[in-house]
Parts: structure tokens; C-alpha cells; sequence
């Protein structure tokens, strides 16, 4: 090495290191985590844009053309795309929040341990559980606006105040998530729970919370789905904002709080298998 | 030596460390210091508790008993502050194979709050030190089990730590990739660095360490350094014969009075002796043949074989 450095630098001391970690160590985690997305940036730039133009486009061109003829008066007297779209963006949301919430955790703890690096560093697995969530709430904040922008090219947002929707898709899919990765971080053996999840859980809630269509047009036996699946409270926030659905102010404030105490729960319970797996 | 020690500053003290899982005592009242600078290992079998010992001091498990003390810290009430002086290179590789082999140093510094500038500099410097400066923009799952070793111990350097963990450092490399890991090690001892490591070969903690501790069942069976451990519990020489499988415990008694002590095992004798070809020229005498025969310098495998009556190596 030929090159002349003007000053060797030298690392600070483990006290500032330490006192640093204690305070930044969630958002060290959630950068390095959203390094690590940029080896699927590709994947996910096509599948966020993707997905919402495909969305848009079978329901706008194909499904709305039908629905929109029969004059229904079940979706708020709009275009059935206008009604669809935002539970369409939330979902999207939800489902990716739960991809997010399940394999990369079992890779953290098990696969490629990629989570034992940092936790013989300052960091605390409460970090780590912590870090996580927010790299994963980056990623839906991307995936929601670019969602909401495709949205705005096919007119399906009718509110000045439809832009919400990018909050509401990510407190939503985090409502779904929280609690997923808590339960993914105390799984010992990954024996398929996660694809029974896919199949059993997300794809009934996605079909049962009155994304295609009101709840109350289901048989009243069954709404009962509708009203314990984070997917239906985001749906119903989403399209309040998104279209001025009217809603009931008590109602909105249970979607609200709903969401909102699932997500704190989620973290709270993350972040407590975290520290109980790891520092045994 | 002993009283350059004494002066040193101790960086690590155990005292009666316990650590249990369920009613097995992994840990079963450990006791040792090491001073600043010092090559420290543990040596022992699978399950010794060598690791959990090792993730003891780095805080990443908390102990059931014993007291603990790294640079003045208690591990279990400052397990970040106590991290932040170390420099850890775990058991099993735990790179990200998503990032490239600079960004993963990079990612790691960024852990200990280190800023983007130094982090630069100290990346290129560190892979230069591991050899690796070709492979900065490799992916990491393109490197050979060497590499990522290297890469590991590049990683656990980031913070510039005084004091450097290594859970068996060159387990499952080839003889070759060991050399060039010990050769970083040694200028890491040469530049002050404390280095303690465990393993369960004994030519690793012959080369390496200073002084070791003999562990067998969460106990300290012995310590000392490699040549003391040598000297007290072995002769200056080994010879190993071999009969054949089904003819060496039938030999045993015949070679009665030969060397200082035998120890049958079941695929050959070794006659603890001071010299080596003497002893083989005794049993040749008695008018036995061995298929095969073989003089060795004594090592601390002879070592644990009369402290525990096992192998260390299974």
C-alpha cells in the first residue's frame, strides 16, 4: 500500500460505543436490516408496483366494469374500484408485513443466525426485535405510498384526505405483524407453521374482512371474522379516508385503538421472546 | 514471567462461576484471571462448558452463581458497556451473506456507534490484515470456510477491542487454513491484544496460548502453562504402538515395566517414557513386533488423557 493517509483514525471508546448502543441501537439494527432489503431490491420495486397495477387493473377493468352496471348500492353509491382500492392497498400491506414478520425472524434465530452478530455487540435482542420492526415499517411505508401514487393514476382516490391511507397501511400490516413475530421468535422448528398460517390465517382474513365487499353483506355468523381481523379495521379506515365512507366517530376510534393496541402488544411480546431466546 | 504478570493489570476475573441449565451444571464453579495481554485458553472436550464459559464473560448469558469482572464491569448489569470493550468471534459463523464482504464489517462497526469515516479506514485496514482486500466487494457465500473465518475475526476487530473472544477459532478448517489463522493470531498477541480462546485441539493451544486451563464436566481439571501442564503430568516423550485391534489389550500385560506408564487404547498403546526409541528397542527385546510404531514429543492430549482418562478429541 503506497497511499499516504493524512490522519489514522482510531475508534472511540467503548463507554461512548456503549452509551450510543443504549440509545441508537434499535435504528443500527433497522439500517443494517434495510441494507440486507437491498440485495431484493429488485423483487421488491416489481412486486410494490406490480401488485397494485395488476390490483387495479383486473378490478378497474375487469371487475368493475360488471359490478358498476348493476347500480349496487352496497359500495357507498362509488365505482366499485374507488371501494375496492384502498382495502386493496392495506392488504397488500398486511401481507407483506406478515412475509416480513415470519421467514426473516426463523433466518435470524436459526437459519443463517444473521441476529447472533449483533448480539454480541452493545445491542440488546430487544434492539434487534425493535430494529426490525422499524426496517420492516420502512419497507411499508415505500410499498404504501408507491401503492397510493398508482392508486391517484387510476383515480381511484376520490378524498383530498386519501393520502392517509399510506399511515393506515402500515399501522395495519404492523397491527398483523407485531404479534406474528412474536410468535415467529418462540417457534424452535420452523414445521410449516408458517405456510398454515399463509393458507389458514391471512388468506381467510384477506377474503372474510370485507375487502371485496361490505361485512355486512356477509351471513351475520360470520362477521365475527371480520371484527377480530386487524385486515377489516384497517380496511374500514382506509376507505373512510380514501373515499369519505361515512363512518360512526365511536367506530373510528375502535378501529384506531384496535390496531393501535395490537401493535404495542406485538412489540411488547417481540421484544420479550427476543431477550428470553437469546440471553438464555 | 510469573512476576511480569502479577504486575499486569487483570482484564477478566472469575470467581466460583456456575452457570446451570434445568439440574446440569454446564458450569460447575470456575475460577480463573487473565491479564492484559495474556493468551488465556480452555481446553476440553464437546460440552466441557469452554463455550458457555465464553458467552459468561461476554454477557450474553447470565451466570446461576459466581462473580465475574471484566475491565471493573459486571457482565450481567453492564452487558453493553462490557461488550464494548470486546472483540468476539463466535463458534459458528454468523456473516450476512446478503451484504458484500466490506459492508459486513461496516454494518457490524456501525453496531458499536462508530462513525462512517473511521469505519472506511478501519474496513480496508482490517482487510488487508485478513488478506481478504481482493474480496472486498465479494459476496460472502463466494468465500472459502478460511475466508469467512478470517472475515469473522476482521469483523470482531472493528472496534479495536483490547480484549478478544475466540470460541474455537479454527474448528472445521483445513490444516493449511489454521496456519494462515494463527499467524493473525500471533500479531494480534504482538500488538497487546488479550486473547482468550477455547479449543479442543491441543496443538491450537500449544501454539497460541500462554496459559490455559484444562476444563472437563464445567471443572477446572488443571492449569497452567502449555509446558508446565507438559512437564507435571506427562514424561518428555511418547511412543505409540500399535498391534492391531484385536491384539493390544492381550499385549498390554507384556510390556509390563517399560516406559513410566501405559495406557491402552483401543486402536493402539501409548508407553509414557523419557526415551522414546529406548522403550521401542526394549519391546523389540521381549520379542514383540508392533504393526506399527511412533516416538512424539508429549502434548496436552497426553495431558487430558491422564487427567480425565478420555480423549479430547472423540
Amino acid at each position: 500500500m503506497t497511499e499516504v493517509r493524512s490522519e489514522r483514525l482510531h475508534a472511540h471508546a467503548p463507554e461512548v460505543s456503549a452509551a450510543r448502543a443504549r440509545r441508537w441501537g434499535s435504528f443500527y439494527f433497522m439500517e443494517h436490516m434495510l441494507r440486507g432489503m437491498r440485495a431484493y431490491l429488485v423483487t421488491i420495486v416489481v412486486t410494490s408496483v406490480g401488485n397494485p397495477l395488476l390490483y387495479l387493473f383486473s378490478m378497474g377493468v375487469g371487475l368493475a366494469t360488471i359490478v358498476d352496471r348493476s347500480q349496487s348500492t352496497h359500495f357507498e353509491g362509488i365505482g366499485y374500484l374507488a371501494f375496492a382500492a384502498p382495502a386493496l392497498l392495506v392488504s397488500s400491506a398486511v401481507m407483506t408485513c406478515a412475509n416480513e414478520m415470519m421467514f426473516p425472524v426463523m433466518d435470524g434465530f436459526k437459519w443463517r443466525r444473521v441476529y447472533y452478530g449483533p448480539h454480541v455487540t452493545p445491542l440488546v435482542p430487544g434492539q434487534l426485535a425493535l430494529g426490525h420492526v422499524m426496517a420492516v415499517s420502512v419497507r411499508l411505508l415505500v410499498q404504501c405510498t408507491v401503492f397510493f401514487l398508482i392508486m391517484l393514476a387510476f383515480g381511484a382516490a376520490l378524498s383530498p384526505m386519501a393520502w392517509l391511507l399510506v399511515p393506515v397501511g402500515v399501522l395495519a400490516g404492523m397491527a398483523f405483524g407485531t404479534p406474528l413475530m412474536a410468535y415467529a421468535a418462540s417457534i424452535q422448528k420452523e414445521n410449516f407453521q408458517f405456510s398454515m398460517i399463509q393458507r389458514f390465517v391471512i388468506m381467510p382474513l384477506f377474503l372474510f374482512s370485507g375487502t371485496f365487499y361490505p361485512l355486512e353483506t356477509m351471513p351475520a355468523a360470520m362477521q365475527w371474522i371480520g371484527w377480530i381481523s386487524p385486515l377489516w379495521h384497517g380496511n374500514q379506515l382506509g376507505r373512510l379516508v380514501s373515499i369519505g365512507a361515512s363512518e360512526p366517530a365511536w367506530l373510528v376510534v375502535v378501529h384506531i385503538a384496535y390496531l393501535a393496541v395490537l401493535v404495542v402488544l406485538g412489540i411488547v411480546l417481540a421484544r420479550r421472546s427476543y431477550t428470553k431466546r437469546m440471553d438464555a | 514471567m510469573a512476576g511480569v504478570r502479577a504486575m499486569r493489570r487483570r482484564v477478566i476475573s472469575a470467581r466460583d462461576l456456575v452457570k446451570t441449565y434445568g439440574d446440569f451444571n454446564a458450569v460447575d464453579g470456575i475460577s480463573f484471571d487473565v491479564p492484559a495481554g495474556e493468551s488465556f485458553g480452555l481446553l476440553g472436550p464437546n460440552g466441557a462448558g469452554k463455550s458457555t464459559t465464553m458467552r459468561m464473560i461476554g454477557g450474553v448469558t447470565q451466570r446461576t452463581s459466581g462473580h465475574l469482572d471484566i475491565m471493573g464491569l459486571d457482565p450481567e448489569h453492564q452487558g453493553p458497556e462490557v461488550r464494548a470493550h470486546l472483540g468476539v468471534v463466535p463458534q459458528q459463523d454468523n456473516l450476512d451473506e446478503e451484504l458484500r464482504v466490506r459492508d459486513n464489517l461496516i454494518v457490524y462497526g456501525r453496531y458499536f456507534g462508530l462513525p462512517r469515516a473511521y469505519l472506511e479506514q478501519r474496513a480496508d485496514e482490517l482487510l488487508e490484515f485478513a488478506q481478504l482486500e481482493d474480496k472486498a466487494k465479494a459476496r460472502v457465500d463466494s468465500l472459502s470456510g478460511g475466508m469467512k473465518r478470517r472475515l469473522t475475526i476482521a469483523r470482531s476487530l472493528i472496534n479495536e477491542p483490547k480484549i478478544l473472544l475466540l470460541d474455537e477459532p479454527t474448528t472445521g478448517l483445513d490444516p493449511q487454513a489454521r496456519h494462515v489463522l494463527w499467524d493473525r493470531l500471533f500479531r494480534l498477541k504482538e500488538q497487546g491484544v488479550t486473547l482468550v480462546l477455547t479449543t479442543h485441539y491441543m496443538d491450537e493451544a500449544e501454539q497460541l496460548c500462554d496459559r490455559l486451563i484444562v476444563v472437563d464436566k464445567g471443572k477446572i481439571m488443571a492449569e497452567g502453562s502449555p509446558t508446565a501442564l507438559i512437564r507435571e503430568h506427562s514424561s518428555r516423550e511418547v511412543l505409540e504402538v500399535r498391534f492391531g485391534a484385536d491384539r493390544n489389550a492381550a499385549v498390554v500385560p507384556r510390556l509390563d515395566g517399560v516406559g513410566e506408564r501405559l495406557e491402552a487404547l483401543p486402536d493402539r498403546i501409548l508407553v509414557y517414557t523419557d526415551d522414546g526409541e529406548g522403550s521401542l528397542e526394549q519391546i523389540r527385546n521381549r520379542g514383540l513386533h508392533p504393526v506399527t510404531s511412533l516416538v512424539r514429543r508429549a502434548s496436552l492430549e497426553d495431558v487430558f488423557l491422564r487427567l480425565t482418562g478420555r480423549s479430547l478429541v472423540d
